[in-house]
């Protein structure tokens, strides 16, 4: 099998959220997506986190050469793909460069302090201005307002897929895309995630 | 021809190995980050015919499994790190007596305790127990030396233990699995040989003095086969300026701070895949390369307190080394290792600089990091149980005004030490500590401790570690309360079977043991409340503090928000009326969501009231309880 290739390698992408929101499935959709290209992928999760209400990172470095660390050294990170803007800022102020660049669902899940008034949410502006300083290229879009239209806020995390797709840092094509999804989900649940990831890609391609 | 790469997770790796060595019987008891290896091969038993079970704790998978190596077939057991505490017992034992058919132990620990609630090592268990140590250092070789572990194991006689840790464990790479052969071999236990014939006679440790001194040389004969392993390599220049010595996950960290810090013609990095015992022509070949030495490996000082002793010992042939690594602080002497740490380490040692970004970069993200960082406190999911059972037993302790208190254990509702579970648990320990310290603390009132004591644990836990104390309690008449938060599942660690549930490991049906029926045949009183109804457990919880005369218990029953039977299923629409809601103005202090505590709750600031926000909202209903103006409202669904 041909060996995709690769701007960087490895090329350094952090999934972030919250979780609950499906942060594990989509890494290993994509990891699956890649190895079948031909690379190495190595996926480093959080798990401790995992109950509803915590931050959660999935670390995928992409490689033609082999296995790396599953945690990904700090100011090291291509692409950030955040299911939630505040975890966006929090992964960008460890991992982000000049070079990284982030796409960022725009829906806030509220921190338990936040929904009990002990700290402040940051306005919607401000947190896109904050972004915007810490990276090369953001796109902040609606992926859990377009899920919910789809029918649950799970298919989130199929749009950012495709936004991702679209930025063509990432051997991620849409038939790749629909492989994983036959293989993965099985046949009945892939028109509406072949839909989701087309509206991720049309986000970033406009 | 050769199957193809797959990105596996660590512990599929484990499972593939093991299958590719032919395992028949799997035990295990769940605990993150171990449980998906039992969970796989349960789901591979049909089709490669093995018998895979969950058990009712380590101890006894451990026996479970050992059973099967008697009678010829090749076994594993898997457990997290305080798994081995709980099985050491046994396998103290075990290690004496020897094993016949392969039987390997996978232990997994959790450095930085990001699933736990201690970092512990289990492999001084190996050094302590006079067992051999396998660490494999990236996920092909996870999966190679699981299958080797087996051959191992059957060449010395003995069990073999085989260490992994979070972020192998539950991280993913490249693999290329190998063939799984057909099953094989009929079990039978030979015991008609003499006491000291392992291969056919009756099984156990004694006569100690003889069986100790062979299990000393079984271990010698792993040193052997050790000395020329594959899984110990050396990688860099013949003479380099450091020499790196690393073991498991450690190893990547080490290749990614060699390869951002260019020092890869500097510096030699020796991976010992087998660190106990340590092969010391190996040791020696390599300690001789250069007088400098740093050890990097999570959490105590194992290896390198190893590689210290075995230096001292040879320092005749390799003179005098200087040792970098916990015990003189270039590495953390505790929590989990990163690519970062070990950069740090390696650039302070050979004076080079390394900036991951611009500085200025650094600088801005200093200034936005307070509103970055700001906390995640963990919560209980939306429409769990168990916040609604600490909810009604905070009211139940409040209104006995004794200043009662509750005893915690492992579990999701250890979580219940923190504002989720409105801080109410106020010891937290191991399995079954909860109902053991309970009944502990019941015997104080004889020395004048006048407040009640209550302890709650899970349904799992019940089973693993929670009888024996309450045994305990009944008859030694320790006025205590236990709280079972039945959920129905190990919710914690993924919904495995145990015994309260209708199939075992391998789906198929079983009979449950019933909790209430074993606490009632125990001489516990026993009530059942559903934590959903929050007067009946408050009333329930208040009753049951009255009167404190013997051990009682009340079960709290109402399945996971995540279980597989509720998941993405919602009983309830719930809304805040927003004319009813008074916000600010209620008196209620905001009681909804400054206090109660849910994630699906929102204070929506520009109105200045509570709503409810439905990509998170569960649907429980038992909001609509606590609403003093009963503003919040909920219908069935249809």
């Amino acid at each position: 099998m041909a060996e995709a290739k690769l701007r960087q390698d490895p090329y350094n992408l952090i999934i972030t959220g919250v979780g609950g929101q499906g942060n594990v499935l989509a890494s290993r959709m994509l990891g699956n997506v890649l190895t079948s290209q031909g690379l190495w992928v190595t996926i480093g999760e959080t798990f401790g986190a995992s109950q509803r209400g915590g931050s959660v990172m999935s670390h995928l470095r992409v490689s033609a050469q082999g296995s790396w660390s599953p945690q990904i050294p700090a100011g090291r990170a291509h692409m950030v793909l955040a299911l939630e803007p505040l975890e966006a800022l929090r992964v960008l102020v460890t991992y982000g460069n000049p070079e990284t660049k982030a796409i960022v669902n725009n829906r806030p899940i509220l921190p338990m302090a936040a929904i009990a008034g002990k700290s402040q949410y940051p306005e919607g502006q401000q947190l896109r201005d904050m972004l915007a300083q810490l990276t090369a290229q953001s796109w902040s879009i609606p992926a859990t307002d377009r899920a919910m239209e789809l029918g649950a806020s799970i298919y989130a995390n199929i749009i950012m897929i495709g936004a991702l797709s679209a930025t063509g840092d990432l051997p991620v094509s849409r038939q790749g895309f629909q492989d994983e999804l036959e293989r993965a989900l099985g046949p009945a649940k892939v028109a509406t995630n072949l839909e989701a990831f087309d509206l991720g890609l049309a986000m970033v391609r406009g | 021809m050769a199957e193809q790469r797959r990105t596996m997770m660590g512990n599929q790796a484990i499972t593939q190995g093991a299958l590719e060595a032919g395992v028949r019987v799997a035990a295990g008891y769940p605990g993150t980050p171990s449980s998906e290896i039992i969970q796989n091969l349960a789901d591979a038993a049909a089709e490669h015919d093995l018998y895979v079970e969950w058990s009712i704790n380590e101890k006894v998978s451990l026996e479970v499994a050992a059973a099967a190596s008697l009678a010829g077939l090749r076994s594993l057991c898997a457990m997290k790190q305080n798994g081995v505490n709980v099985a050491s017992d046994f396998l103290l034992h075990l290690a004496g007596s020897g094993v016949r058919a392969g039987m390997v132990l996978v232990h997994c620990d959790d450095p930085g305790a990001l699933s736990s609630v201690n970092e512990g090592e289990s492999r001084h268990f190996a050094r302590m127990l006079e067992l051999p140590q396998l660490e494999p250092g990236d996920f092909q070789e996870a999966k190679d030396m699981t299958k080797w572990a087996f051959e191992l194991s059957e060449a010395i006689g003995n069990l073999v233990m085989l260490r992994s840790v979070t972020r192998l464990s539950h991280a993913s790479g490249g693999v290329v699995p190998g063939t799984i052969p057909a099953p094989q071999g009929r079990a039978r236990f030979d015991h008609h040989g003499t006491l000291l014939d392992q291969g056919h006679g009756p099984v156990s440790s004694s006569p100690v003095g003889l069986k100790h001194r062979r299990q000393q040389e079984k271990l010698k004969k792993a040193v052997e086969l050790f000395e020329t392993s594959p899984f110990n390599t050396y990688a860099g220049p013949e003479a380099p300026e450091l020499l790196v010595i690393t073991s498991s996950i450690c190893n990547l960290y080490v290749k990614e701070a060699l390869a951002l810090l260019g020092l890869a013609e500097r510096v030699g990095v020796l991976k010992l895949g087998t660190t106990w015992p340590l092969p010391p022509k190996l040791l020696q070949r390599n300690l001789e390369r250069c007088e400098r030495v740093l050890i990097v490996e999570e959490v105590i000082p194992f290896l390198e307190e190893n590689v210290k002793i075995a230096a001292a010992e040879m320092a005749g042939e390799i003179g005098a080394k200087r040792f970098h690594g916990k015990r003189d602080g270039t590495i953390p002497a505790s929590g989990e290792l990163n690519p970062d740490i070990v950069i740090k380490a390696l650039a302070g040692l050979l004076e080079v600089p390394y900036q991951a970004r611009p500085a200025a970069y650094d600088r801005l993200a200093g200034e936005l990091a307070p509103q970055a960082t700001q906390e995640r406190e963990l919560a209980f999911c939306p429409g769990c149980p168990h916040r609604a059972s600490f909810w009604s037993l905070k009211e139940a302790l409040a209104l006995d005004a004794r200043d009662g208190f509750i005893c915690g254990d492992i579990g999701c509702y250890s979580l219940a030490m923190r504002p989720t579970g409105y801080g109410m648990l106020k010891t937290l320990h191991a399995m079954g500590s909860g109902a053991g310290m309970a009944s502990g603390f019941g015997q104080l009132g004889r020395f004048g401790m006048d407040q009640p004591v209550m302890a709650v644990s899970g349904d799992s836990t019940f089973y693993h570690a929670v009888i024996p104390a309450l045994i305990n309690a009944v008859h030694q008449k320790s006025p205590m309360s236990l709280v079972v938060l039945d959920n129905s599942g190990t919710a914690m660690t993924g919904f495995q079977p145990h015994p309260g549930t209708q199939a075992n490991a391998m789906g198929q049906p079983v009979p449950p043991v019933d909790i209430e029926a074993v606490c009632r045949s125990l001489g516990a009183e026993v009530t059942v409340c559903d934590p959903f109804d929050l007067e009946a457990t408050r009333r329930a919880a208040v009753e049951l503090l009255a009167d404190q005369s013997t051990a009682k218990v009340l079960i709290l029953r109402q399945l996971c928000a995540l279980s597989p039977q509720r998941k993405g299923y919602k009983p309830y629409d719930v809304w805040v009326d927003q004319d009813k809601c008074l916000g600010d103005q209620c008196g209620c202090n905001r009681l909804c969501t400054r206090v109660f505590g849910c994630p699906g709750l929102a204070w929506e600031k520009e109105s200045g009231k509570a709503r409810i926000d439905e990509v998170i909202c569960a649907g429980c209903g038992v909001c609509a309880s606590i609403c003093p103006q009963g503003a919040i409202l909920k219908s069935e669904r249809a």
